[in-house]
């Protein structure tokens, strides 16, 4: 019989393991080497005077372990520790952007099945999802909070609309695209068992879309986490890494590592929510290596 | 089935919209059981023809009927299983799963699929890989993949197009004997376009011999080898009178060999 790609089970797992490790390893060695970086430009540019683009001081680059520091120690004297207020910030925070998601994933990926069937529509309607994205997010959050404020909407669901706003792009047309995508002959086969147009969806253009899909989730996942942190801050909402981010800007000069350290919690919440799309991908995507990113 | 014709077509022409005339009057009739090649020149519309005969695309005129129903009523009653060239598998599904495909959409149930599926794996030789995914597989046994599929919910008629062109040749011959043995076991009518005379001549009870540009039928020659035939079949001297015959017919036809030579017909 012909070359066929067998493993030994034993080693395939002992690889993934070794493989994961040299993950993590790159990884840690990536953060150091950022780390090392950002504490030479400092050292380098307070000791030459750099002013440009900025002034390379304390107060504009504070070092890192004084960001990590910030982190352990308390708002207000007697209170818990900032890293304690963030976490209850980041699951606020997170609990919009998750909610906007999903809205997001949802309104996207019906929008891509219904562009899918009409040609119609794809020329009528695409422009108008396509504008809807030139929009600029800060002049329409207010809007949206107290808009759906005065139908009984609570703020932090606003906030989910506003991420969901910007979620659903990258979904609606990388499944559109997906769903376009497979080959005539693939139709053709179809064509040939007499399939009708729901059988077409669900057994060859949504599977063959999934590849597409994941790679748009992925963009939305940290879009909807930025998403959600911007919609916090027109709308003055408190609870959320977006309200600690409007507050510790205006105490920027007297303590510029509490931003910093909001700053890597924000990114710290958009790589939980990449990573989780990702696992999920692995779970349900099983195909040719190359087919997955 | 009955003594009517698998295939009947009369008066079939098809013109593009480019304004090339890729088939001109084809009058071709296939009986039950019958294993017909078509053979011609690149562009002859071999290909098209086949497809008009799976109302995969339509005729600008004339009749094709299909188990005496129009083409179209034969499709939407699964009267035909189609190869392609390409595999064209499924790559998110495995093998017993790619096979299932037009079960699942005829609504067979789980156990009554699995049985079949474990039929056809059986007769295309693919035990052991009912759960590979394409990508693992070597294209012949892809192509076997994309047979067993096409025989699946058991069509009285095969619609082959140029399957193992895309195959090395000793795949290509062995597959051609393994061909043979499923057409047996399944009584099934096979319509099969290739571009090799040798494998026409081997596999059919007729060859269609086509010209080009536009599409005609040049002629059509009886291959009188006994069945079942063996890989010494291809050793006969009446095999090689028949390939002669049928290299004549395409020359006749207008086909230029040297050319067509050029372009892959041997």
């Amino acid at each position: 019989m012909a070359s066929i790609a067998m493993e030994q089970p034993g080693r395939a797992r002992l690889g993934e393991a070794a493989r994961g490790a040299k993950r993590v390893g790159l990884v840690l060695a990536g953060l150091t080497v950022f780390w090392g970086l950002w504490e030479a430009y400092r050292w380098f540019g307070e000791s030459v005077g750099i002013t440009w683009p900025f002034r390379v001081d304390a107060t504009n680059m504070p070092h890192i372990h004084d960001m990590l520091n910030a982190l352990t120690k308390p708002l207000q004297p007697g209170g818990p520790p900032l890293i304690q207020q963030e976490w209850h910030w980041a699951l606020f925070t997170g609990k919009e952007a998750l909610l906007g998601f999903a809205l997001g994933g949802v309104i996207g990926f019906g929008i891509a099945v219904l562009l899918a069937h009409s040609r119609i529509l794809r020329r009528g309607l695409l422009p108008y999802v396509v504008v809807s994205q030139t929009v600029p997010i800060l002049a329409i959050a207010p809007m949206v909070v107290v808009g759906l404020g005065t139908k009984g909407v609570k703020p932090w669901v606003a906030v989910s609309v506003i991420a969901a706003f910007l979620t659903f792009f990258p979904v609606a047309m990388n499944t559109l695209r997906g769903l376009l995508s497979p080959d005539p002959r693939s139709l053709e086969l179809m064509r040939s068992y007499a399939a009708d147009r729901r059988s077409v969806l669900w057994k060859l253009r949504l599977p063959a879309s999934l590849p597409f899909v994941f790679s748009a989730l992925k963009i939305s996942a940290t879009v909807s986490v930025v998403g959600a942190i911007i919609g916090e801050t027109p709308a003055s909402i408190q609870d959320g890494l977006g309200g600690a981010i409007v507050n510790f800007n205006q105490y920027y000069s007297t303590g510029p590592e509490r931003l910093w350290a909001t700053n890597i919690v924000c990114a710290a919440l958009g790589l939980a929510f990449f990573g989780a799309v990702v696992l999920a991908e692995r779970l349900i995507l099983r195909r040719a290596p190359e087919h997955v990113a | 089935m009955n003594d009517r014709p698998a295939v009947a077509i009369a008066g079939l022409t098809k013109r593009f919209k480019t304004g090339v005339t890729a088939l001109s009057g084809i009058e071709l009739e296939v009986q039950p059981r019958e294993f017909v090649s078509l053979i011609g020149p690149s562009g002859c519309g071999k290909s098209t023809l086949l497809r008009i005969i799976g109302d995969l695309i339509e005729p600008t005129s004339g009749t094709v009927e299909v188990n005496g129903k129009p083409a179209h009523r034969a499709r939407l009653d699964h009267d035909y299983g189609i190869v392609f060239q390409e595999a064209v598998l499924y790559d998110w599904r495995t093998v017993a799963k790619n096979i299932a495909l037009p079960l699942e959409l005829l609504r067979w149930s789980r156990e009554k699929r699995a049985a079949r599926v474990k039929e056809l794996v059986t007769l295309v030789e693919l035990e052991g890989f009912e759960d590979n995914h394409p990508w693992q597989l070597s294209g012949g046994m892809q192509q076997r993949v994309s047979i067993a599929r096409a025989l699946s919910f058991d069509p009285a008629l095969l619609l082959m197009d140029e399957p193992f062109g895309a195959l090395d040749e000793m795949t290509r011959e062995r597959l051609n004997l393994e061909l043979l043995r499923i057409w047996d076991a399944s009584g099934s009518t096979i319509v099969f376009v290739t571009h090799s005379i040798p494998e026409a001549v081997f596999l059919s009870t007729r060859v269609v011999v086509m010209s080009a540009r536009p599409g005609r039928v040049a002629g059509i020659v009886e291959v009188d080898l006994p069945q079942p035939r063996t890989a010494r079949t291809r050793e006969e001297p009446r095999f090689f009178e028949l390939v002669t015959e049928v290299r004549e017919r395409l020359v006749a036809g207008g086909a230029d060999i040297a050319t067509a030579e050029a372009e892959g017909v041997t």
